[in-house]
């Protein structure tokens, strides 16, 4: 791990300085406006300087994005609709209900796939179509629909995760599935094995690589669909709501803040997966 | 047909053992795109108690599809074929033989121990019985002490005879081999060859054995069956008269090299005028 410490903090430095570069080019034209109504000299120095903290910059300087984000992370009560570990809370257990029933409605869709030759040649074309319908177009539908019934808050957003991921566990499950050799098949059939035993002992350990290959990118995309689910719902709660509220008072801000803890979320529920993924490998034998 | 009055003439020796394996007149055409491939055609053949019966031929000539038959893993298109009196499929569902392939065909995220007792999961017996037999199992192919390695921690011979112990741990009397030493070099073939033959004499199994090994062949057989190509058939049929306690030094002696010359010149008018 070490030898590759050196590059990426290269590259982080360098994404850093391209910030700082361009806040300054982006901020600069209102700032200057500013000076000119106020009647103000300005050196460059100074123009730097203020480019880098205004409140409502069209580009935030990433310290501005960290101030802030510790501000609403740490020195709010969690309780408190200000504080970012409120909203994110939010969004993550909508993300995660949503990836909970996505994961197990793409491996059950996954087992009749493999198992059933008909469901193979009804089921796979709406699977995939699925997924050409785009989601923004989707997302409010669900939330009002479900919204008319009397569903509301959690379920209609982890609705919308689900519908997002379970298309990589199905896609990968349905692969995984059919990935034992024929040699392996034949082998079982000798013993005159069932079909629910050749599942068990044979397809399901041999999709595990494709399980969790699918399971990183689905945990990632159901963030971004509980996030597009809190979008529509009025701004209540969750990075969405935050997401929405900032856009409409521009407070770019809070925005980048609210963004980075997504991306920090998602990250870390990847690496989960990755560790779990781990785990699991190590016990099915595979060299460390 | 004077190579099917070879056959008639071994057949009709004298039947004191029990027919374990019986076919008369069996055939197998695919169909495809290119019309019907006759993988076998007018074979006839009986195994006994207790035989090792060596399927020997070139590529094409069917061995492994009339293996692959007798093992209900591909259906005869005619003919009548029955194992221990019944059909192969009911042989199968009975778990009459136990099977090993040409590759290992070991499952990686399982134990060589858990591979072993993987067909004792799977036919429901007892944890205790199963940890039992598999220790039987692996003492026989002499792999005792590798029960906790995974298969990638084997050596290729090893692995196989981890898959040998696999098909031995049910302790069926019927054991189907299909080339299961083609992939490994002289050496460690000739050793799993020798193990083979002790434990084939004190088990008293029945074996059918398919390689495209001369010296295997001959080796390891009660009878050698010499199969041709186009369509695969059976050509002769060598009984041979080593003691079942026999070892590799009998490979220099005049009546191996002669069963061995007459299994080459089979081979040789089986490949016809075609090549």
């Amino acid at each position: 791990m070490s030898g590759h410490s050196g590059p990426v903090c290269v590259v982080l430095l360098a994404l850093l300085v391209l910030w700082y570069v361009g806040a300054v080019f982006m901020n600069a034209p209102t700032q200057i406006d500013r000076y000119d109504r106020a009647d103000q000299t300005w050196t460059t120095s100074q123009l730097i300087e203020d480019t880098l903290a205004q409140e409502r910059p069209i580009l935030p300087a990433p310290h501005q994005v960290v101030e802030e984000m510790y501000k609403s992370i740490f020195a709010i009560k969690i309780t408190s609709k200000r504080s970012l570990v409120y909203h994110s809370w939010v969004t993550l257990s909508s993300t995660l209900l949503g990836f909970s029933i996505g994961t197990l409605l793409g491996i059950v869709l996954a087992v009749g796939i493999v198992h059933v030759m008909t469901l193979e040649k009804s089921l796979m074309p709406w699977v995939i179509s699925s997924q050409t319908i785009p989601i923004l177009a989707i997302a409010p539908m669900v939330i009002v629909v479900l919204g008319a019934i009397g569903i509301k808050g959690l379920v209609p957003k982890a609705i919308i995760s689900t519908y997002l991921c379970f298309f990589p566990v199905t896609i990968s499950m349905v692969k995984g599935l059919r990935s034992p050799q024929v040699i392996q098949l034949d082998l079982m059939r000798t013993y005159n094995a069932s079909k629910w035993q050749t599942f068990w002992q044979l397809r399901l350990p041999s999709a595990m690589p494709y399980l969790f290959a699918s399971l990183k990118v689905a945990i990632a995309i159901s963030l971004v669909g509980a996030i597009i689910g809190e979008l529509p719902t009025g701004a209540q709660a969750g990075l969405g709501a935050r997401l929405l509220a900032g856009s409409y008072y521009g407070q770019t801000i809070q925005i980048w803040s609210a963004l980075f803890t997504a991306a920090f979320l998602a990250a870390m529920m990847v690496v989960i997966v990755g560790w779990c993924e781990r785990r699991v490998l190590v016990r099915m034998g595979v060299s460390a | 047909m004077t190579l099917k009055q070879v056959v008639d003439n071994v057949a009709a020796m004298p039947a004191s053992k029990k027919a374990v394996v019986d076919i008369k007149d069996l055939s197998l055409t695919f169909q495809t795109a290119d019309g019907p491939v006759y993988a076998l055609s007018e074979v006839d053949l009986t195994i006994e108690e207790g035989d090792f019966v060596s399927f020997i031929g070139p590529s094409g000539c069917g061995k492994t599809t009339l293996l692959r038959v007798i093992a209900d893993l591909e259906k005869a298109t005619g003919g009548e074929i029955s194992i221990n009196g019944v059909s192969p499929e009911a042989a199968r569902e009975a778990r009459a033989y136990g099977y090993v392939f040409q590759a290992p065909a070991l499952l990686p995220w399982r134990s060589i121990e858990r591979n072993v007792t993987l067909p004792l999961e799977i036919m429901d017996l007892s944890k205790e019985e199963r940890i039992k037999r598999a220790h039987d199992a692996l003492k026989l192919v002499e792999l005792n002490g590798f029960e906790k390695k995974f298969p990638w921690q084997l050596s290729g011979g090893m692995q196989q005879r981890a898959s040998i112990a696999r098909a031995l741990s049910f302790d069926a009397d019927l054991l189907l081999m299909d080339e299961p030493f083609g992939a490994l070099d002289e050496i460690v073939r000739d050793h799993l060859n020798e193990q083979l033959l002790k434990l084939w004499a004190r088990t008293n199994k029945t074996v059918a054995f398919v390689t495209h090994s001369i010296p295997e062949a001959v080796y390891l057989s009660s009878k050698i069956v010499v199969m041709s190509p186009r369509p695969g058939r059976i050509i002769d049929v060598i009984e041979t008269k080593f003691p079942k306690d026999r070892t590799l030094d009998i490979r220099e002696t005049p009546e191996f090299l002669e069963i061995a010359h007459r299994v080459r010149e089979g081979l040789r008018a089986g490949h016809g005028h075609d090549e």
